[in-house]
């Protein structure tokens, strides 16, 4: 039964992914209002891009899919013909299971461990932007303070991480003191690809068009809007990409070090406390939720880069052969 | 005889490498000519590009533009076509009006405009990547003309395209030339290519920079197919082709028939 149920999901969630392509597909021909000499070319690609596509995702998905099958299915019959004890290494159903018991349990503190990833990640963002953008203003900023930005991303945050829980109750204290302090740790480690990649992107503008926009007198803050940032764009999501599921990271490592108790209690107090009590099947429900947000981010941050991306850059673009 | 639009006097560009990219160079540029400047990588005629165009400082000398005319009515087209890959056809070109303040509606018809003089009309909506190289050179042409310039420095821009593409966009450029008028400075390696469009090539020499013939080219506009085929068209690409390789086997060069030269030069 449980079989039937995830099959469906997984036809459900191509069906879904099918309706993407439909619509980038779609969304190739702005407005529809392209005369006939144009249409001929991108008509052209849209429809041999689309069929090629429908295909190479179908081999996409059903291929790991498969694959996790296997791995599962013999993961269940070697836990059911070894008699290995569940709290050594519960089999896949008993932690579907489990995960469906205890999501009244464990579903909160996903969400807590969400805010704090989504807060840091959003912070990591603005903050990582405005550093970069002030790092190719001037060489001379970039070259005092980018070894810096080094430093902090080369700190484990699990060493650093009870010091800032220390120093934020000192200024921010109450219930969300500790809220904020694990936002500061997944935000110091989920700053620096942002400040990396967007850095390069800005200042791999092509040089010519930085020549162009010299001699039409542009100014630096026309340069950066219209030539810069778009310059950047490719760079600074494939940051984002990776900076998201460093946030995630982030915010669980410092939750384990934090341990906090009580009602505020994030996904990796929970699957401390599992481990602690020996339910190691609710260990791997915990670990599972929170490997899925981790997949889920990834997914939505590439579906943006997608669709940003998606018209103009060699990293979206679909080829034929 | 014109008077000249851009005065070139005693030029010397030297790069903080040491290079001596240009030395002493002279040069009139009258207005309306489509002027030629050819020679080996590394003989500064890009850079003489750059130094009108205001790119870059000299080390010496002056560049004096004639009344009537500044550096505000110039436009360049680069090697490459340069385009923005995020932006459609139409927002490429229309770049240098948005850079300038001129309002979308404003630029509307400028836009339209120019890509009807590179006949790329129907392609506004497409991404530079969908064009194909010699497409995307007419954008850049395109991007080019439509501040209205009166002066076009073009920095090989034909170099990177097929031998077909380039004899098209040459006999295309000619055209709108004619029709236009603008003062072109066109930097190419390709002397068949320099004798076809111009009434004057500059054959420069390498190490230092400097200027070793200056070769007006007194066949008439329209040139058609008949002229590339003609004994006097080989006869300049000759007279320019030993001008090269006499200034790279480090003679001087003499410049050959100074009366023959006063004679075609209508």
């Amino acid at each position: 039964m449980l079989l039937r149920q995830l099959t469906a999901l997984i036809l459900e969630l191509q069906n879904l992914l099918m309706g993407r392509i439909n619509f980038t597909a779609g969304s190739d021909r702005p407005n529809g209002s392209i005369p006939a000499l144009a249409a001929k070319p991108i008509g052209k690609l849209g429809t041999a891009g689309l069929s090629g596509m429908r295909q190479l995702l179908s081999a996409d998905l059903l291929a790991p899919v498969g694959v996790g099958f296997l791995v599962l299915a013999f993961w269940e019959i070697a836990v059911r013909m070894s008699g290995v004890q569940p709290y050594l290494l519960p089999g896949p159903l008993l932690v579907l299971q489990t995960l469906i018991s205890e999501w009244g349990t464990l579903f909160p503190s996903l969400v807590i461990t969400f805010q704090i990833t989504l807060a840091a990640f959003v912070v990591a963002v603005i903050s990582g932007l405005l550093v970069s953008v002030l790092f190719t203003q001037s060489k001379w900023i970039e070259r005092s303070f980018f070894p810096y930005a080094v430093i902090l991303q080369t700190t484990p945050v699990v060493a650093i991480a009870p010091l800032i829980i220390i120093w934020v109750r000192q200024v921010v204290p109450g219930d969300n003191s500790t809220f904020v302090a694990l936002v500061i740790c997944a935000w110091i480690v989920a700053l620096f690809p942002i400040i990396a990649n967007t850095t390069l992107g800005l200042n791999s503008a092509d040089h010519n068009l930085i020549n162009l926009f010299q001699l039409y007198k542009a100014s630096r803050w026309q340069t950066l809007l219209h030539l810069r940032l778009p310059s950047a764009m490719p760079y600074f999501l494939g940051g984002l990409r990776i900076s998201g599921g460093l946030a995630l990271i982030g915010a669980v490592v410092a939750e384990f070090v934090a341990g906090t108790g009580g009602t505020k209690s994030g996904i990796a107090y929970q699957i401390l406390i599992s481990s602690y009590n020996l339910q190691i099947p609710r260990m791997f429900a915990a670990l599972l939720m929170t490997t899925g947000l981790g997949v889920l981010i990834f997914v939505l941050l590439t579906l943006l880069s997608d669709f940003l991306l998606g018209k103009w850059h060699e990293s979206a673009v679909r080829r034929e052969n | 005889m014109t008077h000249p639009a851009i005065t070139l006097s005693d030029i010397t560009k030297v790069y903080s490498n040491g290079t001596v990219a240009l030395q002493h160079l002279n040069l009139a540029i009258e207005e309306g000519q489509f002027i030629s400047l050819v020679g080996p990588s590394g003989c500064g005629k890009s850079t003489v590009l750059r130094m009108i165009a205001g790119l870059g400082k000299m080390s010496s000398g002056q560049i004096e533009w004639s009344s009537g005319h500044s550096q505000r009515q110039l436009a360049f087209v680069f090697q490459e076509a340069a385009l923005m890959p995020w932006a459609t056809v139409q927002d490429n070109v229309r770049l240098p009006l948005k850079l300038a303040g001129v309002s979308y509606s404003a630029s509307r018809t400028a836009v339209a405009e120019a890509l009807e003089l590179v006949d790329l009309t129907g392609f506004e909506k497409c991404y530079p990547r969908e064009l194909s190289g010699g497409m995307k050179m007419r954008v850049s042409i395109a991007r080019a003309l439509v501040t209205k310039p009166e002066v076009l420095l073009m920095d090989e821009p034909f170099g990177a395209l097929d031998e077909m593409t380039r004899s098209r966009l040459n006999s295309d450029l000619l055209a709108l030339w004619s029709q236009k008028q603008w003062t072109v400075i066109f930097v190419t390696h390709n002397i068949y290519e320099a004798v076809y469009l111009s009434n004057r090539v500059i054959v420069m020499a390498a190490r230092p920079g400097r200027v070793v013939a200056d070769v007006p080219i007194a066949a008439p506009y329209p040139r058609t197919e008949e002229f590339r085929l003609s004994p006097l068209y080989g006869e300049y690409c000759r007279q320019i082709s030993s001008a090269l390789s006499q200034a790279a086997s480090g003679q001087d060069v003499a410049i050959a028939n100074p009366d023959r030269r006063a004679a075609e030069y209508v």
